[in-house]
């Protein structure tokens, strides 16, 4: 299974990531699931209510109207995003305990090293059992299997 | 009875609690869903008194959140 990301998209993640630094930031995913490849069509910012440096969570009056924009717009809502400013870009214990969608895919994109940030994708079973996606990352759609 | 759940007309016997109907629905864990009930968000103590009634509309999602 292949996420494809526009470069457009990941960099409206990173710019939020670095705009809420040393906060958590997050948001919701869009796109269309094929049966190999998965490919984002929009990323929606979203208010981080602890507002925190180590947890976040979603206001659901908020996400609400962001799935309702998201189906107008005829995509899936995939899943969702958060920074980790200083950890690495996997699931933490708490990650793992709060994924409650085992559908969703969820997207981590790490600050750690503030020069090199890395996005990785994964999906989360049973609230502990986590799969790594393969993330493509392209330039204006672009797309080669 | 047909709703409009999460943008789908889906159709069910008889009437149904939110409760009822998110376990139809394969949610396991209620008390990490939201429920929206024709616009308005519903206090989960109320999932299993509210009842859906046909022509209404239902949105459901999960809490979204986590640590680093």
């Amino acid at each position: 299974m292949i996420v494809k990301l526009d470069q457009r998209l990941y960099e409206k993640m990173l710019a939020q990531a670095k705009e809420e630094f040393p906060n958590e930031c997050c948001g919701l995913v869009a796109g269309e699931s094929g049966e190999d490849i998965i490919e984002v069509k929009e990323v929606f910012p979203m208010t981080n209510l602890d507002a925190s440096a180590e947890h976040f969570s979603m206001d659901p009056k908020e996400q609400f109207a962001v799935v309702k924009e998201i189906r107008c717009l005829g995509y899936d809502l995939l899943g969702n995003y958060h920074s980790h400013p200083f950890t690495p870009s996997r699931p933490s214990y708490e990650d793992k305990r709060l994924a409650y969608d085992e559908g969703a895919i969820y997207f981590i994109l790490s600050l750690k090293k503030r020069d090199e940030p890395v996005l990785n994708a994964f999906k989360i079973k049973g609230r502990s059992e986590v799969t790594k996606l393969e993330v493509k990352i392209v330039e204006g759609g672009e797309f080669n299997e | 009875m047909k709703i409009t759940l999460n943008g789908n007309v889906v159709e069910f016997e008889g009437g149904l609690t939110v409760a009822e109907l998110l376990k139809k629905e394969d949610v396991d864990m209620p008390d990490m869903v939201s429920v929206e009930l024709n616009g308005e968000i519903l206090d989960r103590d109320s999932f299993g008194d509210q009842l859906v009634k046909d022509g209404d509309t239902v949105e459901f999602l999960y809490f979204m959140g986590g640590g680093c």
